[in-house]
């Protein structure tokens, strides 16, 4: 492999690609696929396995498939086609049947419109907050008006809206809701534990931080969802209940605050200590150096690894499955226990694994480009 | 020298004289003492607030605190156990213990595992031939942006989706891979099997320090005395030999169908195989991406000078590049292990019963569900701190000497 490795140096690969890029296909295939002979023994072996996949994956998604299934009186689908084509072709008829219900969970059939501008909403902040001209102050305003109007339209009753109990919601609505707002309140938190971690006056304080850190770090996930599920009831006065979508949540916000926490104690630790040591000389207070020298330049820095540990906590939301919350993964497991569908998980399984990579595939390309832009801009 | 340290600037760092707390708003040492004061009182207040809740409910509901239930029988029936177990019989405690160990059997070979094939693919990245770096960044692409509990339950679909055992997929009609797991034929094992292997691990010890000493002569002499000859002595003579001289017993007990199932041999349950082969390959996406930004790490010139050195390119990559890009891979490694570690508790999903599973049930059984909760998060916390510490002693090992 050494040969491989010198793909980080610029220069010899864009002379390279040059020269090969000159020279026409056949000088490309010969550099790239036929290098020599262990190389075309991979590039036979590789294309032979993907020929074969890739036609057993048209024969069994595309020409074979089921689209549509026939409805009886009742309303029940009729699904003996798709049972006969069991491993010959895919059933996608249970995605045309069932999409309204893995999308969108029980919430009334009539109302759906509204979790559907919810998901427009979020993938429009998502957008926002991408953006660098946006990269304001205004950007929390943005938040707080966007996270309101989600709440607004998926409980309703104000605004001439029906009033919908959050035990109907479900469904990508619901995981969005998860993942969001657990970053959104999780972040506030993040600064202040990361803040406190870093403190040389406050050992106590900083003791407490690398407690909480250290001890949600190093326990999975479900452990604190079952804490949140069967413990949070036990620290409640009697007669007090809270929620589950609630109880999950502050799980997930407790969580995400702990990950964050040490994503943006790296920001911290990586600006010069020359900055602080200005603000202090300008004659600043703790709170004012860290609100407009400190803070400003250490959260630049993370944008990155924060967008990636975002992407984390969007696809830990699927794991509110274990405790019966009803996400887009939990819909599609409701979705097959219908029993005329009960065979066709592959498919939904496909359906959602496509929903949940078009959310992390948009958002690690853009991570990435991030990366090389701020990087760029620093001269490195 | 001595006028150095009469100097009093390199008299070591200069501390600011001690000097007496004035109760006054003023004073930063007293606003940090008051301001600590009051947030260690709010946590204590919450906490002593949560304390009293909870004692208040337990008592209304008649539920005894303590880890007295572990002594109790337990009846939860398990799969499978590294250690005999009688669901009948045994109690609270064998039945976590079971979890505990299973836990630990997922996390130990998924760990390996995953650090082959991670490697593997991290390399394969790093390939001149363009169908096998684009097919392993389409690997590392596609399930990295999948949750695994998603992937776990395809996996687990796949695996009950498989043919039964009658028609199972078989190779030599030894192994069989069927919707009741994989079936593999297990040696039967021997005195003389446990006396080979500690002849491996001393061949292994023997090995190590015949090496040591060549580099110690090779740092005297300049010549690198042959060490091979000596190690395939110690590590494949020396086993062989000792089982020969044990009357080298070999009997492979094969699993047969019998019935509806297979009886005898070594197997891996439907319910543990995709537990395994979706955190292996899901985890082994991110360790791609580690070993391939290591590698990448070492610049150009560090392969040129160690080829101007003379070095053969196995040497290249042995002596000038691994223990520079293990520098850089190292800790996020370490986090990766510790989240497979982590992520094995997705097995509650699929039925396989790790500690988090058989936890689970008992709180649900007994209504201890403090002490259920806190007994997963110790094991974990106990998990996550050793595979740290080891990891952190390894990284302190290949660190950089500087002076």
């Amino acid at each position: 492999m050494s040969e491989a490795v010198t793909a980080d140096h610029v220069p010899t690969e864009a002379r390279e690609q040059i020269k090969v890029a000159s020279l026409g296909p056949w000088a490309w295939l010969r550099a790239n696929l036929l290098a020599n002979a262990w190389s075309t023994a991979i590039t036979l072996a590789l294309g032979y396995i993907i020929v074969r996949v890739l036609f057993a994956l048209i024969s069994w998604g595309i020409v074979h498939a089921v689209w549509t299934v026939p409805y009886g009186p009742t309303g029940i689908a009729d699904t003996s086609v798709c049972q006969n084509a069991v491993g010959i072709g895919a059933c996608w008829a249970i995605l045309a049947d069932k999409y309204r219900l893995i999308l969108f969970g029980r919430y009334p059939y009539d109302e759906q419109w509204r979790p559907a501008v919810v998901v427009l909403l979020f993938v429009g902040l998502y957008i926002v907050s991408g953006l660098r001209r946006f990269w304001r102050k205004e950007l929390a305003l943005i938040w707080v008006v966007t996270l309101a109007a989600v709440g607004v339209l998926m409980w309703g009753g104000v605004l001439g809206l029906s009033s919908v109990s959050n035990d109907n919601w479900g469904g990508l609505p619901l995981t969005l809701i998860l993942a969001t707002f657990g970053a959104a309140f999780s972040f506030p938190l993040a600064v202040l534990v990361a803040l406190g971690r870093r403190s040389t006056t406050l050992p106590a304080v900083k003791l407490l931080c690398v407690l909480y850190v250290e001890l949600i770090r190093g326990v999975p996930l479900i452990a604190v969802l079952f804490m949140a599920s069967v413990m949070f009831p036990l620290f409640m006065p009697a007669g007090v209940n809270v929620d589950k979508l609630l109880r999950a949540q502050i799980a997930f916000i407790l969580f995400a605050g702990a990950y964050l926490a040490e994503v943006v104690r790296g920001g911290l630790q990586a600006l010069p200590k020359g900055q602080a040591e200005a603000a202090d000389a300008l004659g600043l207070n703790y709170w004012q150096k860290t609100a407009f020298v400190v803070l400003p330049q250490a959260l630049r820095l993370v944008i990155p690894p924060l967008v990636n540990t975002f992407i984390g906590f969007f696809k830990d939301t699927s794991l509110v499955l274990i405790i019966g919350l009803f996400d887009l993964l939990t819909m599609g497991k409701v979705a097959l226990s219908d029993p005329p569908w009960q065979s066709f998980s592959t498919e939904v399984y496909l359906g959602l694994a496509v929903i949940y990579i078009a959310f992390c595939f948009a958002m690690s390309k853009y991570s990435r480009s991030l990366e090389r832009d701020l990087n760029r801009a620093r001269g490195r | 020298m001595s006028q150095a340290t009469a100097d009093p600037r390199l008299s070591g760092p200069r501390t600011a004289p001690r000097r007496r707390m004035r109760l006054s708003w003023a004073d930063p040492m007293f606003r940090s003492v008051v301001w600590q004061i009051v947030i260690v009182g709010i946590v204590v207040a919450i906490g002593w607030y949560l304390v009293r809740n909870t004692t208040a409910n337990l008592a209304a509901r008649h539920i005894a605190t303590g880890f007295g239930f572990l002594g109790r029988v337990a009846g939860i029936p398990i799969g499978e156990s590294l250690i005999p177990y009688n669901p009948a019989a045994d109690t609270y405690g064998t039945a976590l213990l079971i979890g505990v160990l299973n836990t630990l059997k997922v996390a130990v070979i998924g760990v390996v595992l995953a650090t082959i094939l991670g490697t593997l693919i991290g390399i394969g990245r790093l390939s001149k031939n363009w169908l096998l770096a684009k097919l392993t960044g389409f690997y590392v692409e596609t399930l990295r942006d999948i949750p695994l509990l998603l992937q776990l339950l395809f996996w687990y679909t796949i695996l009950q989706g498989l043919p039964g055992p009658k028609q199972a997929f078989h190779l030599g009609n030894v192994a069989f891979l069927s919707n009741r797991g994989l079936k593999l034929p297990l040696l039967d094992w021997q005195p003389a099997h446990t006396w080979a292997l500690l002849a491996l691990i001393g061949g292994v010890i023997g090995t190590v320090l015949c090496n040591r000493r060549a580099s110690r002569q090779q740092e005297v002499t300049g010549v690198r005395p042959a060490v091979w000859p000596v190690a395939v002595g110690l590590l494949v003579g020396l086993p062989l030999a000792v089982w020969a001289a044990l009357g080298a017993p070999f009997q492979l007990e094969l699993p047969e169908l019998k019935g509806f199932n297979f009886q005898g041999g070594g197997s891996f349950s439907p319910e543990y195989f995709a537990l395994m082969v979706g955190l292996v390959t899901y985890t082994a996406s991110y360790i791609a991406e580690i070993v391939r930004s290591g590698i990448q790490a070492i610049p150009l010139g560090q392969w040129e000078a160690a080829g101007a050195l003379g070095l053969r390119s196995g040497q290249v990559l042995r002596l000038t590049v691994l223990p520079q890009a293990l520098r850089v891979i190292i800790p996020p490694m370490t986090s990766q292990y510790l989240n497979l570690a982590k992520n094995s508790s997705l097995a509650v999903a699929v039925g396989f019963q790790d500690v988090v599973s058989v936890a689970n049930t008992t709180l649900n059984q007994t209504g201890q569900a403090i002490e259920g909760i806190a007994f997963i998060m110790a094991v974990y916390l106990s998990i996550s701190l050793s595979i740290s510490l080891f990891m952190n002693w390894y990284n302190a090992r290949i660190a950089l000497v500087e002076r």
